[in-house]
């Protein structure tokens, strides 16, 4: 796991000793809020519905037991003991004072964590693939490099007031878990006819009011021109996108408008002026950070343990759990454990200060330390003895997180909607909360299989709902609540938009709607077929008729 | 037309108020100041917005409500969340100590 050096150190703490005086200039009235109000956004301090929100950056959703602690302690210190983990693998607090956020942001300091990078028109928190340096699946670890993009990126003098915010994510392995075709730049390693590991870079994905999938604009740069790469495409997009227009200042607007072609023209043309120049990486200096995030020491283990065999056989619930929650790891005799955030009818995200410390102690005791935040809302033990899984699975259980759900139709996706956001035009929460009790038996989920709902209580789609299975998008229609239908949507590597069925809906009538839909998909799938699957095969007319009718 | 009122966030703490009849504020709904007409609503805003009260609130701004004997209550629906608190969360905000 990467840790500060000197010049990271000194940088967020001089941040967060800048932001304090800024604090009590505001306090004073010698800043007025037009004034604090951007320098508030950097240090990532929001206004919402009932108080100020701080958004914490978790850097490529990696977080260390000690980390996830001190998270803990802050919800108890500065808010109202709980936090909520966000799609954008980060975590806010809903209830900070204003007074108060210098001395949180020292404590987050004093774990290496900070706000930067998690408000305004910069490069934001770059996400990965919660399975980092864990997945069977995985060609190389993306961490390195999205450390070296966090260095590259963070308070970049050029790249300071872009038009618009700028969110980068990377996939070290073919199975996109990082949605890296909704994001403004995509980065998905592969290798190259030569054996070279490298990035095919994708270029204006992104939801919100228009969601586009993203485009290739280069199918392969090596490592080592990665950043170069970077820098050129973030200069085309400087120069040309919109500044007139809030909501066509996004870099997808820009690469739909001039096309991807010409927008790759217009990047390698600006790279070929800098590509040997500074920001060509060394092999030598990306093996310094392959080394800062090296395998912890794996015990040598036969891949198939006896005990944990026996105990699936002998405990329906753990096998439940193993079935849903656990995901085969790249060193045998390991697994992944996914720590659901999302217990039949709670809000999904949510975490309480006490369960941000057991989850740490759980991390010390059986992943080496080691914790991941998913861009899903839930977190994630990487590195856990197939041998341990079932004293960990009990542990969780005691602390109400073992629900077995991961990917299941309760396993949803939402934004903190009207319940919390400013902007919101319809809660998100309760209704993915009446969603997960409708279908919160067990078996039933199992039976549905892989279904993936997402919930945004407003067109920004911080819930991902144009990439949900089923989307659920909510509005407000003269005064009242009301939501909109999506299907076919899809983050993965396979990444879709998905298509609004007909009219909306209102509150009553919404989780009746969905359950319409989930009982057509299992009249009609093929053996095998998830959700996703059924849908690609026979499209929506299916789904609007029990939704509709002859209407 | 309906009655208006200014709402606001406290600076020091975020939390929601509204403007009372002395120009102050108050964390409690009902004690807000009603403006009957939208030349009173303007000249309420107007007082909610100097410099002065820029070290007291952030972002003042007018609601629509009605009054009755049982109080003041906003007419939009997110008006009525920041009277309260979070509904998921019914033991935080306002409505915890009602």
């Amino acid at each position: 796991m990467y840790r500060y050096d000197d010049f990271d150190r000194q940088l967020v703490l001089e941040r967060t000793e800048q932001f304090r005086g800024q604090v009590a200039r505001r306090l004073s009235g010698e800043l007025t809020e037009d004034q604090f109000r951007p320098l508030r956004l950097m240090n990532g301090v929001y206004l919402q519905l009932h108080a100020y929100m701080l958004r914490v950056a978790v850097p490529y959703g990696t977080l260390s037991g000690a980390q996830l602690r001190q998270l803990g302690y802050i919800a108890r210190k500065y808010d109202k003991g709980y936090g909520h983990f966000t799609t954008r693998q980060n975590i806010q607090y809903n209830w900070p004072k204003l007074a108060e956020l210098p001395d949180a942001l020292l404590d987050l300091a004093r774990v290496e964590m900070h706000a930067i990078q998690t408000s305004g028109n910069c490069i934001r928190n770059t996400t990965t693939d919660q399975y980092a340096g864990a997945a069977a699946d995985e060609i190389e670890d993306p961490r390195p490099y999205c450390e070296l993009i966090r260095q590259w990126s963070t308070f970049h003098p050029e790249f300071t007031y872009l038009p618009r915010k700028f969110k980068i994510a990377v996939t070290g392995a073919p199975n996109d878990r990082a949605a890296v075709r909704v994001h403004d730049i995509g980065l998905r390693m592969h290798q190259n006819a030569e054996g070279e590991t490298g990035f095919e870079v994708i270029v204006g994905g992104g939801l919100g009011r228009t969601p586009f999938v993203g485009k290739t604009i280069r199918d392969f740069i090596g490592k080592n021109d990665l950043f170069s790469y970077l820098e050129a495409t973030l200069r085309v997009y400087n120069r040309f996108g919109r500044r007139d227009n809030k909501y066509k200042a996004r870099i997808k607007i820009l690469v739909h408008e001039i096309g991807a072609e010409e927008m790759a023209r217009l990047v390698e043309e600006e790279w070929a002026q800098i590509k040997d120049g500074s920001l060509k990486v060394s092999d030598a200096e990306i093996a310094q950070y392959i080394a800062q995030f090296a395998p912890p020491s794996f015990e040598t283990l036969p891949d198939d343990d006896a005990e944990f065999a026996r105990r699936k056989v002998e405990n329906p619930g753990f096998a439940a759990w193993v079935r849903s929650n656990v995901v085969a790891h790249k060193q045998p005799g390991y697994a992944i454990a996914n720590v659901s955030l999302k217990p039949i009818g709670g809000i999904p995200g949510d975490a309480t200060a006490d369960q941000m410390e057991r989850v740490a102690d759980l991390a010390d005791q059986y992943s080496f330390g080691d914790v991941r935040v998913t861009h899903e809302q839930n977190l994630v033990l990487p590195h856990v003895k197939k041998a341990d899984l079932f004293s960990l699975w009990a542990e969780l259980s005691n602390a109400g997180l073992a629900t077995a759900n991961l990917g299941y139709v309760t396993d949803i996706i939402a934004c903190p909607g009207l319940d919390y956001c400013a902007l919101a035009t319809a809660r998100s929460i309760p209704l993915s909360q009446r969603i997960s009790e409708r279908f919160g038996d067990l078996d039933r989920q199992h039976h549905i299989g892989e279904l993936k709902i997402k919930i945004s209580g407003c067109i920004n789609a911080c819930g991902h709902h144009h990439v949900g299975h089923i989307g659920i998008l909510g509005l407000d229609k003269r005064g009242k609540e009301f939501y909109q239908i999506t299907l076919g949507g899809d983050a993965s590597e396979n990444a879709a938009i998905g298509k609004i069925v007909g009219a909306g809906f209102s509150e009553a009538e919404v989780v009746d709607a969905i359950e319409a839909i989930v009982t057509r998909y299992l009249e009609i799938r093929d053996a095998g077929e998830r959700f996703i699957d059924t849908y690609r095969r026979v499209g929506t007319d299916p789904f609007k008729e029990v939704l509709y009718g002859d209407r | 037309m309906s009655l208006q009122i200014v709402t606001a966030n406290r600076l020091d703490d975020g939390l929601v108020v509204f403007m009372t009849a002395n120009h102050g504020w108050s964390d409690d709904i009902h004690q807000a100041v009603l403006a009957e007409d939208q030349a009173h609503a303007d000249d309420l805003l107007a007082r909610a917005s100097t410099r002065d009260q820029d070290i007291v609130v952030v972002g003042p701004y007018l609601i629509e409500v009605e009054a009755s004997e049982a109080g003041i209550v906003p007419t939009k629906y997110r008006e009525v969340l920041r009277t309260k608190g979070p509904s998921v969360r019914q033991d935080l905000g306002y409505q915890a100590g009602q």
